[in-house]
């Protein structure tokens, strides 16, 4: 399988504070890959790193085979972004918001309506093309955004937290969306707050902490590198402790073995277990 | 070539098509000062003075079309612009655009030419009415062009510049207001002490103000100051393209 993003040594300072700090990453063609860290922890700036939209101080970056520094028009070919934020135009319609995305893409003008309109007609926009951005709900204004990144038709979709505030149609309309583009062969870049979601979507995972990768894998093997069973306890001190164990024999004997405990959990370890040993914080907080 | 001007097109469409949505809301905000000025200082203050040889009126009317290609064309792209990139973010997406930074530049000054086209027009067109000493020359044409262009191209470098919007504001307060009134669009910089006219010479509207004032009264053409002025828009321009290849934005 060959890779399509390869960031090497890749620093990114803002003043003294590095906020990507001589990361290496390797994605493939064809999967989801997620990428997971606590806040600040690096995600959205090298999501913008890769996407050409923020410079970096070292190393290199290449999409495609492509190095973004040296041939930023084509690697800007072959991605598509959806930003954490949603970033149209709010002073235009929904169709013209598409059109300028087409236009700007050099998407020749006999498919630009017709790739809108199939598109648009995909994520149950039709009735609201000729809104203006400003009156649409979140989730509304997330599926132009959504049109708009994929008219170009990239081979490598960034999705930057891109359910964060989207109720649960909504979210798992945008799940259907991801692996449909994956069954047609886009490679997914997904950042996100919610384990469940990478977990449920992707097949390898990157987490970062503090600028650096400190673990990568699929979800599987990151929670069979903790210990594949877990035991959740919630001790005398008021504080619900967590081990791990290869089996869930060893789990079992483990759990009997503990003696003045409220509440015990035996369970198969997740990728939240993984994410909180790893980086010593919760997904949403620090 | 042909793909350099359709990427400025491209880049300028929804900006085009933001000014048709906001057409009359727009003009009127971009020609009520200038129409205020010449009120004010044209038959309220001016009555009856002339000014190098000439009516008042037709002394000031070339300056105010001056600087009301500042005000329009630098207030359409900075302000739009400002917004565009740190507020709705939607700068970000043009920049992930496979496009030139120059034709960046280009499409993102065009709102302001084209208000600052239409306002000076309206507001030159109204002098040619209210005085026979004033004439529209093909070297006016090309002087006010150019000077949109320069201003507009200001704007784009205050917009990509600024920090936040109160940047904005500061910026406004302390540079394009300044030149509003100094730069030789209300009085001829003669009558000030030559040190102070040595700094508005090194300010783009006073080489814009002489300019447009010698090419629309038939007085002879300063052409140091046309190159001065296109010196500024060239300046403006590169520093935007530098800013933008550099995603110093």
């Amino acid at each position: 399988m060959s890779e399509i993003i390869i960031v090497e040594g890749v620093v990114k300072k803002y003043g003294d504070r590095a906020a990507v700090n001589g990361l290496d990453l390797r994605v493939n063609e064809g999967e989801i890959f997620g990428f997971l860290g606590p806040n600040g922890a690096g995600k959205t700036t090298t999501v913008r790193v890769i996407s050409t939209l923020t410079d970096y101080s070292e190393g290199s970056v290449s999409v495609g085979g492509h190095d973004i520094l040296k041939d930023p028009k084509e690697a800007k070919k072959l991605m598509g972004v959806i930003q954490q934020h949603i970033s149209l135009d709010t002073d235009l319609t929904v169709r013209e918001n598409m059109m300028h995305h087409a236009m700007m893409h050099k998407i020749p003008k006999s498919e630009r309506m017709r790739r809108i309109n199939e598109l648009a007609d995909y994520v149950g926009l039709d009735e609201y093309m000729d809104k203006m951005i400003n009156t649409l709900s979140g989730g509304w204004k997330k599926r132009a955004a959504t049109v708009c990144s994929l008219l170009h038709k990239p081979k490598v979709l960034f999705l930057d937290e891109p359910t964060v505030g989207l109720d649960v149609q909504a979210r798992r309309l945008l799940w259907d969306i991801i692996r449909k583009l994956n069954d047609n062969g886009t490679t997914i870049f997904l950042t996100s707050h919610y384990i469940e979601e990478v977990e449920a979507l992707c097949d390898r995972v990157g987490i970062i902490n503090d600028g650096k990768l400190i673990a990568l894998g699929t979800p599987s093997e990151l929670c069979n590198k903790l210990g594949s069973t877990a035991v959740e306890y919630y001790g005398a001190d008021n504080k619900t402790e967590y081990k791990y164990f290869t089996s869930r024999e060893e789990a079992n004997e483990f759990a009997s073995s503990l003696g003045d405990v409220k509440t015990v959990i035996i369970r198969n370890t997740n990728l939240e277990d993984c994410f909180v040993e790893l980086t010593g914080k919760s997904v949403s907080g620090p | 070539m042909i793909g350099f001007l359709k990427e400025i097109y491209y880049v300028s469409w929804a900006d085009l098509r933001f000014m048709r949505h906001n057409f009359v809301e727009l003009l009127s905000s971009s020609i009520m000062g200038p129409l205020l000025y010449l009120l004010a200082f044209g038959f309220g203050l001016g009555a009856g003075m002339t000014q190098e040889g000439v009516p008042y009126i037709a002394f000031i009317i070339p300056g105010i079309a001056a600087l009301t290609s500042l005000s329009a064309s630098f207030s359409s792209t900075a302000a739009r612009l400002n917004v565009q990139r740190l507020y709705y973010r939607s700068f970000d997406e043009m920049m992930m655009c496979p496009l030139s930074p120059s034709a960046i530049v280009f499409g993102k000054s065009m709102l302001g030419v084209v208000r600052g086209m239409i306002s000076s027009s309206i507001i030159f067109a109204i002098g040619l009415v209210l005085t026979p000493e004033l004439s529209i020359t093909p070297l006016y044409v090309i002087v006010i062009l150019i000077s949109c262009f320069t201003f507009s191209f200001l704007g784009v470098a205050a917009a990509l510049l600024a920090k936040s919007h109160a940047s904005m504001a500061t910026f406004s307060s302390l540079i394009v207001l300044p030149m509003t009134f100094l730069c030789g669009t209300f009085f001829s910089l003669s009558n000030l002490p030559s040190a102070v006219q040595t700094v508005l010479y090194a300010l783009p509207l006073t080489h814009s103000s002489i300019t447009l004032r010698a090419a629309s009264l038939g007085w002879d053409f300063p052409w140091i100051s046309l190159a001065a002025l296109m010196a500024f828009a060239i300046a403006f321009f590169l520093i935007n393209r530098h800013l933008i290849r550099t995603k110093k934005v």
